[in-house]
């Protein structure tokens, strides 16, 4: 019988290595299924949360909803497309060296940052006295805009292309039947350190202090000596580069990336936002709770109840959040005094 | 929280309008802009009005609602349509149907035209508008090919989904469709106007089936579906149908969405359930994704597919996770056919690259589309369409190709393997 390719068990790097369980003789185990239920929703969590950082940041300065965040991701996995089978071109070679990616990360995270700054500065910035319905409305132009863009030929295209392999994917340990890859290491790692950089930024200092005061009262920050302005600028680039890093990530996990006005972004986009609002939308740890427990559900819903309804389930916990709880798990209700 | 700009202030616009005023502006506005668009429309609609009673006494009122039959353009070239979808998700789809088609325009222009009903010979011009590979927007494409461009007939779509959109405007409209590759049976029995010369999902079920049963000679198949489309979702019904039928069983069976990455819940829960093979009735992007994704959880078993599978970009995304697989397909480019060997070098030559599945089709859905027009009494809707209904024994690219009375195609299905990225001759199944 023709022998399959054995994908990711070709060099054996396991630290706990186990025999390869037979699984033709029988299914796997119950453990087994959710371990790796476990371990995809970590996996999908720590970028959903990654994402719903950008949202829930701006949120909380400005007091609206930035739809072309989502544009973002999407621009940070194609520019790291981009970079790294560019670099892999003039290196040569057929394996990515291991510094190829964090530069292809640095690279991405540079250039959304730029451009989202470029974004705030041009559309966003001369409606900050608007009513909030015109940034909303501008802000689905903006997305629209960089979709399409997007799509020229002498930007990103319109077919799928898939990213150079830029890890070995080799298993490091498993558990059981469950591998735990290189991607899955770096993926959940990446997310963890640029979310502990978040908090530390956030919370422990002035600048982090300063982001906080503008979202509480921006005019009575101002007052302070706030600089608001350089603030809000900060704060959507520093959400752009947490979304290009989202970006890079999916491209290094999941290797395919779509044409940027595919739906599919959209749908990222979305749930990414319903991390944040679920975590409570403004809430910085809300986003990164948020996302964990989104990653959680969708993964365990389709794993044991069907999976033909994966996305239901986000949205339904969506409508059960705004119904019980709007402020979500870790928001405050504010009582508006009238 | 948000101050209702609709119902602005004085104070805020500066104006001192009323908002009745306001809307009133507006309401002429629209009209004026209703009026001017009605007058641009005014000279079609003259050309349309004349068409109409001509074609009206003599076609038969069996062919379905308003007539706009259009003739042959004038300059002497006849107008043919194709809506593909050349960019997206299934852009090879329609960039290699597009390519079939050209091929064969080029050729019979070279050879001066087509003559119709022993007339003069015209040359054929091709007009190709993109679908995007969304169903939405193939009704408005293929409307503004009818309308606007008047073409005489059309070509497309391959994706069933799109093509089921397309249909009935066509059918409304009365101009004939041949489609290269939608092989879901829903498609010509839209009307009487639509043709298809693949064979259809009912025969690539069972063939996919046969296949797996007594080829390969597995006896437990899990199936991951693509629920978005109906292409996808008739194939895998039909597939069950014949597999269940020849002994073997169905040990699990997943879905996903068209745009989907993330196969893991899936494919973990099809790995509990153990399987020989993997049926997956999808379409090539998704499908890359699912082979990677497969192999990394340790699956390294035979994965099995349709036509949906039929592209350059499956091999080039999904590398060496897709060695070994199988899927069904309507021709070989290896099969040693002379027509085959001959369309082969052929659009190498023009095109570079090997042709696919689709090109073929394409190239076979245009070459019997000019085969109708010279056996065709006119160019009207009612007598193009009667042509290509009689089209028999019609020796194509990829098969004998005979119109039934159901206007699908009569042919053998292959089955093809992935080898070195390359899909490479295996089996053929007969009707």
């Amino acid at each position: 019988m023709h022998e399959y390719p054995r994908y990711s068990r070709t060099r054996e790097t396991r630290v706990f290595a186990k025999p390869l369980y037979s699984w033709n003789k029988g299914g796997t185990s119950r453990v087994d299924q959710f371990l790796q239920t476990l371990k995809d929703a970590v996996t999908i969590g720590s970028l959903y949360a990654l994402i719903a950082l950008g949202y829930t940041m701006v949120y909380g300065i400005l007091k609206f909803i930035n739809f072309a965040h989502s544009d973002v991701v999407v621009l940070g996995a194609w520019i790291s497309l981009l970079t790294a089978n560019k670099v892999l071109q003039l290196a040569g070679g057929e394996h990515a060296a291991p510094w190829v990616g964090p530069v292809v990360l640095v690279v991405a995270m540079l250039a959304c940052g730029a451009i989202s700054f470029t974004i705030e500065r041009l559309a966003y910035k001369p409606l900050r006295k608007a009513p909030r319905l015109n940034v909303l409305i501008t802000a689905i132009g903006v997305s629209l805009f960089l979709q399409n863009t997007g799509q020229l030929s002498a930007f990103f295209g319109t077919s799928p292309r898939s990213i150079v392999p830029l890890l070995g994917d080799q298993a490091v340990f498993s558990i059981g039947l469950v591998d735990v890859s290189t991607v899955d290491i770096v993926g959940v790692g990446t997310a963890v350190v640029l979310m502990i950089v978040l908090e530390w930024l956030v919370f422990h200092t002035k600048l982090g202090r300063a982001m906080r005061a503008v979202s509480y009262d921006t005019r009575n920050a101002a007052l302070m000596g706030v600089p608001v302005d350089r603030v809000i600028s900060f704060t959507f680039v520093a959400g752009a580069m947490l979304a290009a890093a989202g970006g890079f990530l999916w491209a290094l996990r999941f290797v395919v990336i779509k044409q940027p006005a595919d739906t599919s972004w959209t749908l990222l986009g979305l749930k990414a936002f319903v991390a944040a609002v679920v975590g409570g939308i403004g809430n910085v740890r809300g986003a990164m709770l948020g996302g964990l427990a989104i990653g959680l559900l969708e993964m365990f819903g389709a794993a044991y109840l069907s999976s033909s309804y994966k996305d239901v389930y986000v949205f339904g916990l969506l409508i059960i959040v705004l119904l019980v709880r709007p402020s979500g798990l870790l928001g405050k209700a504010i009582v508006e005094k009238v | 929280m948000m101050n209702s700009t609709l119902l602005e202030t004085r104070e805020t616009h500066g104006g001192r309008r009323t908002l009745l005023g306001r809307l009133a502006i507006g309401l002429f506005a629209s009209l004026g802009l209703g009026a001017a668009t009605l007058a641009g429309m005014g000279c079609d609609n003259k050309d349309a009005a004349k068409n109409p009673a001509k074609s009206a006494s003599e076609t038969t009122p069996a062919s379905g609602g308003t007539k706009l039959a259009a003739e042959s353009a004038p300059g002497d070239m006849i107008l043919i349509g194709h809506y593909g979808s050349l960019t997206g998700s299934k852009a090879t789809f329609g960039k290699s149907t597009d390519n079939g088609i050209k091929l064969a325009v080029e050729e019979i222009n070279a050879a001066g035209g087509v003559s119709v009903a022993g007339g003069p010979k015209k040359k054929i011009k091709l007009i190709s508008q993109d679908t995007e590979g969304k169903a939405d927007q193939a009704g408005t494409v293929v409307t503004r090919l009818i309308t606007q461009d008047k073409v005489v007939a059309l070509l497309g779509e391959v994706a069933s989904g799109i093509t089921l959109a397309a249909a009935p405007v066509a059918q409304q409209f009365g101009v004939p469709m041949i489609t290269p590759s939608s092989t879901n049976p829903e498609v010509t029995q839209k009307g009487d106007m639509i043709f298809r010369v693949c064979f259809i999902d009912p025969f690539q079920g069972l063939a996919c089936a046969k296949f797996v049963r007594n080829d390969l000679k597995f006896t437990k198949v899990a199936l991951l579906v693509d629920q978005a489309s109906p292409y996808s979702v008739g194939l895998k019904q039909e597939f069950v149908k014949g597999f269940t039928g020849l002994g073997g069983k169905i040990v699990s069976e997943q879905a996903y969405n068209e745009g989907d990455s993330d196969f893991n819940a899936q494919l973990a829960r099809i790995r509990e359930s153990a399987p020989e093979a993997i049926f997956i009735p999808g379409y090539y992007t998704e499908v890359s994704n699912i082979a990677i994704q497969a192999r990394k959880l340790g699956m390294n078993l035979p994965l099995v597919g349709g036509d949906g599978w039929d592209s350059e970009d499956l091999a080039k995304n999904a590398g060496k996770a897709i060695e070994g697989c199988f899927y069904s397909n309507h021709y070989a480019p290896d099969q040693p056919t002379k027509e085959i060997t001959e369309f082969v070098t052929k659009y190498k030559k023009n095109y570079g690259g090997t042709p696919d599945g689709l090109a073929a089709l394409g190239y076979d859905a245009a070459n019997i589309l000019f085969d109708s027009m010279t056996r065709a009494k006119s160019l009207k809707g009612k007598d193009l369409r009667d042509a290509i209904a009689a089209t028999k024994g019609y020796k194509a690219v990829t098969g004998n190709i005979t119109i039934d009375a159901d206007r699908n195609a009569v042919k053998a299905a292959v089955i093809v393997e992935m080898k070195n990225g390359v899909p490479v001759y295996k089996a053929t199944v007969n009707p």
